[in-house]
């Protein structure tokens, strides 16, 4: 197509929807270098006198001996056994309907489906009520097991590994005598990357961000990710008596949020191209 | 069983357990609760369809109902035409750093709800937040987004802030499979941009319409992470059936009345599955 002339008025027009996304973001990056006298007297959107990022930093790492620190661990063992687990799963079994007719495969195929139809915040307090009688509440295992699954998830892989995986190169492969898993792995994996990225990103946005299932199945703020335990010293600072700890929210609320909008920004190219090959699906 | 059809089990083996185990086991568990009640005089009985037929002639759980419904029905549509616009906006190619548009307005699909919640909360408030800010600077009183008037309008916007993103990136993902050949006839045509749009785009965009819509169904019957967590900073507006799930949540652990709380969770899971279904099939409707 002939390229557009570009246009000023639509860049200013969309631009205020840019101001909005990043206006909240902007004022808490500005905030976190504030201290909490400052933070409750001056204008939101601009810097005070005294620049307390490092010392808001130090400070959030080391109050209530240096819980903040374990949150962060916690929620990188989630991530990493949910997200990692899940996005593994979801890749052998959209492989597996994709690539091999066996018998059940329809059945299969239609409980998953019906299960990206049922939300999965519909599941929590079921979940916990099932995970209390089998005792499995306030372990970590509440919070990676759940996130193991996602139908989703599975969905893109199916409709991926169907189009990137030609078949003849598994079937080149078993001439060769390769087995099926070895062949999974050496062949189809490396072919199947960028909706393994893509899969793996959604995964772990909805692990690191998850709220509602932690609430519920969590009473020991040792076992907390960070969503949880800000929301802790949130709720502690309008409590009668509590700490007011509105400093440390703000400056772990954005060190909670770096990490992700990093890895966003790094994997860009794949997560982009992955979406789309999804969309052509559906 | 053949090979192969082993083989194909093996692959999809461990993740219909884990599926089983946290899909249809709940369900079937809350299905089992739901049917019960519990009493600390007398013990478990059982009590057929009472926790439902309670439920349907329950005030709370209806208001919690209407007021997810209103909220599906304002919120949802004014986020995904704002979705549209700016999906329309850069795929026009004419803007200025399109990419660096797409990435950022994206960029709160990454932060936590807890964090969202926590950030508007903070810029919503009277005395030290940038609504503060703003009375204070010009001299005037503005409603305050935290009372009870204005609680919901609050978290819609705290919702069309975190989604407009995706849903922008999902009908932006539907444009760019658009077929450009299309775009070169109908520019020969003489067309212009609107039309355009209006012939050529917003048909392309159907199935992404109605699957950001559906996600957006679920999101709002399913609303609780935003409102719980406003409630630390306004508790005088979130009621403890503010939403069906906050309600399902409040009857489990500050009522113990779980065989009523799973009834109510049931209940919503279905109709949030229907009503999606519902205008899923609606919607497709004449396409192949």
């Amino acid at each position: 197509m002939r390229k557009q002339p570009r246009s000023i008025t639509l860049t200013v027009v969309t631009g205020v929807m840019l101001v909005y996304t990043l206006l909240p973001l902007v004022w808490l990056a500005i905030s976190a270098t504030k201290t909490q006298q400052d933070l409750l007297g001056t204008f939101g959107l601009w810097f005070s006198g005294d620049f307390a990022l490092f010392d808001n930093i130090s400070r959030t790492f080391a109050y209530q001996d240096g819980i903040f620190g374990r949150w962060l661990l916690n929620t990188l063992l989630y991530v990493v056994a949910g997200a990692g687990g899940a996005t593994m799963l979801a890749a052998l079994a959209g492989y597996g309907l994709a690539k091999f007719d066996f018998a059940g495969r329809r059945v299969v195929f239609a409980v998953i489906l019906g299960g990206i139809a049922i939300p999965g915040t519909a599941l929590a307090v079921p979940t916990f009520l099932m995970f209390a009688k089998l005792g499995l509440t306030d372990t970590p295992w509440a919070i990676i097991i759940p996130s193991l699954v996602s139908p989703f998830g599975l969905y893109l892989m199916w409709t991926y590994a169907t189009d990137a995986v030609p078949n003849e190169i598994l079937e080149s492969a078993r001439v060769d005598g390769a087995g099926e898993f070895r062949t999974f792995f050496k062949l189809a994996l490396p072919l199947l990357a960028p909706g393994l990225v893509t899969v793996l990103l959604f995964n772990l946005v909805w692990t690191w961000n998850n709220f509602f299932l932690p609430l519920i199945m969590l009473k020991d703020p040792d076992l907390y990710p960070l969503t949880l335990g800000l929301y802790q010293w949130s709720e502690q600072a309008t409590t009668v008596g509590g700490d007011v700890v509105y400093d440390l929210v703000i400056t772990g609320s954005l060190l909670t949020i770096i990490p992700l909008i990093v890895a966003f920004l790094l994997l860009q190219r794949f997560w982009q191209s992955g979406l789309t090959t999804g969309s052509v699906k559906q | 069983m053949t090979r192969r059809s082993w083989i194909g089990w093996q692959f999809t083996g461990p993740f219909l357990a884990v599926f089983t185990l946290v899909f249809l086991a709940p369900i079937a568990y809350s299905v089992y609760l739901s049917v019960f009640r519990t009493r600390l005089v007398g013990g478990t009985t059982f009590v057929g369809l009472e926790n439902y037929t309670k439920a349907l002639s329950d005030p709370q759980f209806w208001e919690a109902l209407g007021r997810v419904s209103l909220f599906l029905v304002v919120q949802v549509p004014i986020m995904l035409g704002l979705a549209l616009l700016v999906a329309l906006a850069i795929d026009s190619g004419r803007l200025h750093g399109a990419g660096f548009f797409r990435i950022a307005i994206f960029l709160p699909y990454a932060v936590p709800a807890v964090v969202a919640a926590v950030m508007w909360g903070f810029l919503y408030g009277t005395r030290f937040g940038l609504v503060g800010n703003i009375n204070e600077a010009l001299g005037v009183t503005l409603p305050d987004p935290l009372s009870p008037d204005l609680i919901l309008a609050s978290i819609g916007n705290i919702v069309t802030w975190e989604f407009v993103g995706y849903n922008m990136l999902i009908l932006y993902s539907g444009l760019r499979v658009v077929d450009t050949a299309l775009y070169e006839a109908a520019a020969i045509d003489g067309a212009g941009q609107f039309r355009i749009v209006r012939s050529i785009k917003l048909p392309a965009l159907r199935g992404p319409l109605v699957v950001a819509t559906v996600f957006s169904i679920i999101g709002s019957f399913q609303l609780f992470n935003e409102p719980q967590i406003l409630d630390t900073l306004a508790p005088n507006s979130i009621t403890t059936y503010f939403t069906p799930n906050i309600y399902a949540y409040q009857l489990s652990f500050a009522g113990q009345q779980i065989n009523y709380s799973a009834t109510i969770a049931l209940i919503m899971g279905v109709a949030t599955t229907v009503v999606a279904y519902l205008f899923q099939r609606r919607s497709m409707r004449g396409i192949s």
